[in-house]
């Protein structure tokens, strides 16, 4: 299976008053087109910075990262943000849904980066709720939702625009036992049945048996 | 900009008491803004209606006003000769000598006090040459009789200066015999009398203050105007329309609130400014989550940084909607003061216009737009990944 | 006084909204002291009057005049120091915007009437001397350059024609209170014109200034001089200079009604400012105030520490704002000219008043955030997210 994103001798560092602090090491990594990838690590094992990466959020201080045959490191930023709304589907750990947003409004929110009209938006949206099985809450705002079927609007929101891949950061981290599996079942179904590549990154175990492959960061490397 | 309206609007609601606070904070700026240019505007528009464009009026150049323009009976002779000096169907000529003075009388109410009330001799074709001027209470004085009518202003305001009552000056006493009504220029505010009579009173025979006449048509102007540039014997003397006359009366009083109110109010509009600033500020610094998924999600910087200023527009047109209300209803008062220009009592009502509206919404614009501009390029500039990270 | 370092650091923590709070209310207390400047100013005639001066004039208004033949009959009257009278002129300087006061006046006497004009010896003499001699302010001759010896033209309204006047003299007002833009000349030279041209109005009399004795005769004084005159042609009304200056004012009071609406309005604001900020200060410190009632600090502590800093920040605020109004009321008496407005200046009431409005404003704006402070319970505070 060919692969849909390359990571390629990539390094990052931050900046902390005047230290630099090395976050990446000239990470490499391959992952084929379908793949459901886990990566876990100690805190600061740069485990999320890479997925900002590979998401397009930062850009690498060296090497490159080519997802679905674009090397987005060597984009610029409007480019990237635009490359991010067609490609890149994001779930966070605390959902990160608008809150004056109904949960229709939140899934079509990426469509709105779109050409769509409104009558076509309104099919992504429908389609993308009855995936995740929350038709009946359209109208409702998010303080209104359980965390669980809050996390569910957001992965709404991640498919809706049918992107290249999903990113997912500790998207189990804030749910309870029995809405964690919840999620992690339909993100199962997401990457057998239709086909998602995802790259997921977590500290549960129990997230981790669920994906395909599993990867470990310590100290900016892979091993 | 993509970001919807939706977001916009409803992210008002969810700090609603600072938000508030930040809209009554503009309304009032808003509100004394439109109240001094109503103010202001008020007093022009009752002195601009209280000329015709079609009467002229002749006073002495160098005068301050009409109290301090002297125009003898020689030169009043010259101007009734004019040919433009229209008449009417028995063939009298329509013009009036107006000898204008100012008595003190006392104030009605609790602010009580003197004020200063121009009375005007006036000569019988005067309610032809002022057709707007209506008698509505008592009658005309009668020429040759020590009798004054009223103003309905005067009425109103003054003590002793109502139908019946007299009122003593220049040695006498005169009966109030009528109440006249304008429909609210500046006439309103005088008293009118026989012109013959006043100049006896106050020793002033032979002698007028302005000379008004009636043009047959508005275009026989500037033929009068060349007149007086032609003939030395009305070297000294200025012709306006009678518009004009009193129009101008209003310049002084009009700039001079203008100005002073501006002035102060764009000083503590700043005040209104820097609570708008604090108040973008702080929503900004609340939601940089959910800014951080915005542009996760692909919106662009320029997207962000619109939807906060919108957002800061929005708080400062409510805010100008409200002051602009308030001030509305300030067009039912009646008010009185004294014009610097006649030196007398005026009273007008505080009038709205369209400039004044529109001075307003662009004025709160500013507002929102210095208020909101640096917190939106705050919101604009966040860093993506810290934004999220600070959840 | 660990409290106030507590204070100090809490308004510290958020320099940014703290500055701007603190910016934004200055300028708001500037124009609060500028606008009570201009009020005062308004008032600087009634301010500049003197108690032993009385002023007589026409009772039917101040337009029409009094026969000179008045004046020894008024100087007869005991406790009666001097007369001295004016007329007044008015008048074009080049044009209708270059105003200032111009009056004609009893040459020997009105020095004496007015002591706070100061004039040197050799100058006065001067200007006794010349017919058409003229006395200016020294700020008015500072407006326009008048000199010493200048020839002043004008076109006379009231009294037509054109004039000139040579200036012979310079007063020096004796302190900021008093105008310094006046212009004086001859009631002689005045008078010979009109006997000459328009016989009817000679030995005509604006106003009569009387400078008496005791100030405490001010009233039977007054009344004798009125007496004196009822049912004449020319009636008078005689009162003191400083209700002569506020009639004037009188007319106007719709003006300062608005002006002081309008200081109130500018302490709303800054109330609102001040209060919005405080709400938003104390809003994200609930977690902080319940954790330490819980270390044992009272409700008191806690009200203490909000109102200290409300009160800090509305002190520096109109500390920094009044300090600006002096160069801001400096600019606008070098933009605007002196004629217009000849005694403007910052007077202590104006201080007294911004200070304690600040003060009160401190206290006011910590009233919101006090109350919802003391109704938190600790347990609700320790749980509140911002």
């Amino acid at each position: 299976m060919p692969s849909i994103i390359e990571v390629q001798s990539v390094s990052k560092s931050y900046w902390r008053d005047s230290f630099e602090v090395p976050v990446l090491n000239s990470i490499t990594l391959s992952v084929p087109e379908g793949e459901f990838l886990g990566l876990m690590g100690p805190s600061g094992s740069g485990k999320t910075t890479l997925l900002n990466l590979i998401a397009g959020i930062d850009k690498p201080n060296g090497g490159s990262i080519t997802v679905a045959g674009t090397n987005i490191a060597a984009l610029s930023e409007s480019q990237l943000a635009k490359w991010r709304s067609t490609h890149v589907g994001f779930i966070f750990q605390f959902y990160n849904l608008l809150p004056v947003l109904t949960a229709y409004e939140n899934v079509e929110l990426p469509l709105l980066l779109t050409s769509l009209s409104k009558a076509n938006r309104r099919k992504h949206v429908e389609a993308a709720l009855s995936v995740v099985g929350l038709s009946d809450r359209m109208d409702h705002y998010p303080k209104q939702l359980s965390g669980g079927q809050e996390q569910r609007v957001a992965i709404a929101r991640a498919i809706a625009t049918d992107p290249t891949i999903l990113v997912a950061d500790e998207p189990t981290g804030d749910l309870d036992k029995h809405s964690a599996e919840e999620i992690l079942t339909l993100l199962e179904r997401l990457n057998k049945e239709f086909k998602k590549t995802i790259v997921m990154v977590t500290h549960d175990p129990r997230a981790a048996e669920r994906a395909h492959v599993v990867r470990h960061l310590d100290k900016g490397e892979l091993k | 900009m993509k970001i919807p309206f939706k977001y916009i609007f409803r992210s008002l609601f969810t700090r609603r008491l600072t938000t508030a606070i930040t809209i009554v904070g503009v309304a009032l700026v808003v509100f004394v803004f439109v109240a001094v240019l109503m103010m202001a505007n008020g007093i022009t528009q009752t002195l601009v209606a209280t000329g015709s464009d079609d009467n002229v009026l002749i006073a002495r150049k160098a005068a301050n006003g009409e109290i301090s323009s002297i125009i003898t009976n020689d030169t009043y002779g010259v101007i009734a000769a004019l040919p433009q000096v229209a008449r009417d169907a028995d063939g009298k000529s329509l013009i009036t000598g107006d000898l204008v003075v100012i008595i003190n009388l006392e104030k009605i109410g609790t602010e009580g006090g003197m004020s200063n009330v121009t009375v005007r001799g006036v000569s019988t074709p005067v309610f032809q040459l002022r057709p707007q001027t209506k008698i509505v209470e008592g009658r005309m004085f009668s020429e040759g009789a020590r009798e004054v009518i009223v103003g309905s202003s005067i009425a109103r305001r003054f003590e002793g200066a109502q139908v019946g009552n007299t009122i003593r000056f220049g040695g006498d006493n005169w009966l109030i015999v009528g109440m006249f009504d304008t429909g609210g220029n500046g006439f309103n505010s005088e008293m009118w009398g026989d012109v013959r009579q006043l100049q006896s009173a106050f020793s002033r025979e032979g002698a007028y203050s302005t000379v008004t006449f009636h043009l047959g048509s508005p275009d026989q102007l500037d033929a009068v105007k060349a007149e007086f540039e032609r003939d030395n014997r009305l070297q000294e003397f200025e012709v306006k329309t009678e518009q004009q006359f009193f129009a101008d009366l209003s310049e002084f009083m009009s700039i001079f609130l203008s100005a002073l109110g501006i002035f102060i109010t764009s000083f503590f509009s700043v005040g209104a400014m820097i609570g708008a600033m604090i108040t973008m500020y702080a929503a900004v610094a609340n939601r940089t989550v959910e800014i951080g998924t915005l542009r996760a999600l692909g919106f662009r910087r320029r997207s962000v940084l619109a939807a906060f200023l919108i957002e800061s527009l929005i708080i400062s047109l409510t805010g100008a909607a409200i002051g602009l209300f308030l001030a509305s209803f300030l067009g039912f008062l009646q008010v009185s003061t004294l014009n610097f220009g006649s030196f007398s009592e005026l009273e007008f009502s505080f009038a709205l216009s369209a400039e004044i509206i529109s001075a307003a919404v662009v004025f709160s614009l500013f507002m929102g737009f210095v208020g909101g501009f640096l917190p939106s390029i705050r919101a604009a500039r966040l860093n993506i990944v810290n934004a999220l990270r600070s959840a | 006084m660990k409290v106030l370092k507590l204070i100090w650091k809490n308004s510290m923590r958020h320099k940014l909204r703290t500055s701007l709070t603190i910016f934004g209310i200055a300028i708001a207390v500037i124009a609060f002291g500028f606008l009570r400047t201009v009020v005062t100013a308004w008032y600087a005639g009634v301010e500049a009057s003197a108690a032993n001066r009385l002023v007589t004039r026409n009772s039917v208004s101040f337009i029409f005049p009094l026969p000179y033949a008045y004046r020894d009959r008024i100087a007869r009257i005991p406790g009666v120091e001097t007369v001295s009278f004016a007329n007044w002129f008015g008048g074009v300087y080049i044009d209708k915007n270059r105003f200032f006061a111009r009056m004609a006046v009893d040459a020997g006497t009105i020095l004496d009437a007015y002591p706070e004009f100061r004039v040197s010896p050799e100058q006065f003499d001067a200007f006794l001397k010349e017919r058409n001699a003229c006395i200016v302010g020294a700020d008015l001759a500072r407006q326009y350059g008048f000199k010493i010896g200048d020839i002043i033209p004008m076109d006379g309204d009231i009294y037509p024609g054109k004039w000139e006047f040579v200036v012979r003299a310079i007063y020096q007002p004796r302190d900021e209170k008093i105008d310094g833009t006046q212009f004086f000349f001859h009631w002689t030279y005045l008078n010979e014109r009109m006997r000459a041209e328009m016989p009817g109005r000679a030995g005509e009399v604006g106003w009569y200034i009387i400078k008496i004795a005791d100030p405490a005769d001010a009233a039977s004084i007054s009344g004798q001089i009125d007496e004196m005159f009822v049912n004449s042609r020319a009636e008078t009304k005689t009162e003191t200079e400083a209700a002569f200056q506020q009639s004037f004012i009188q007319g106007t009071s719709l003006i300062i009604n608005l002006f002081n609406f309008i200081s109130f309005v500018i302490i709303g604001i800054i109330m609102l400012v001040l209060g919005n900020t405080m709400i938003m200060s104390a809003r994200e410190r609930t977690k902080e105030y319940a954790v330490l009632k819980t270390l044992g600090f009272s409700g008191q502590h806690i009200v203490g520490l909000i109102a200290g800093e409300s009160m800090i920040i509305s002190v520096l605020a109109g500390g920094l704002g009044l300090l600006l109004t002096y160069p801001v009321v400096g600019a606008f008496s070098l933009v605007v000219p002196k004629s217009w407005f000849p005694v403007f200046y910052i007077e202590p009431s104006t201080i007294v008043l911004a200070g304690t409005a600040a003060l009160l404003v401190g206290i006011a704006a910590a009233f919101f955030p006090i109350q919802r402070a003391l109704r938190t319970t600790i347990v609700d505070g320790l749980r509140f997210v911002g």
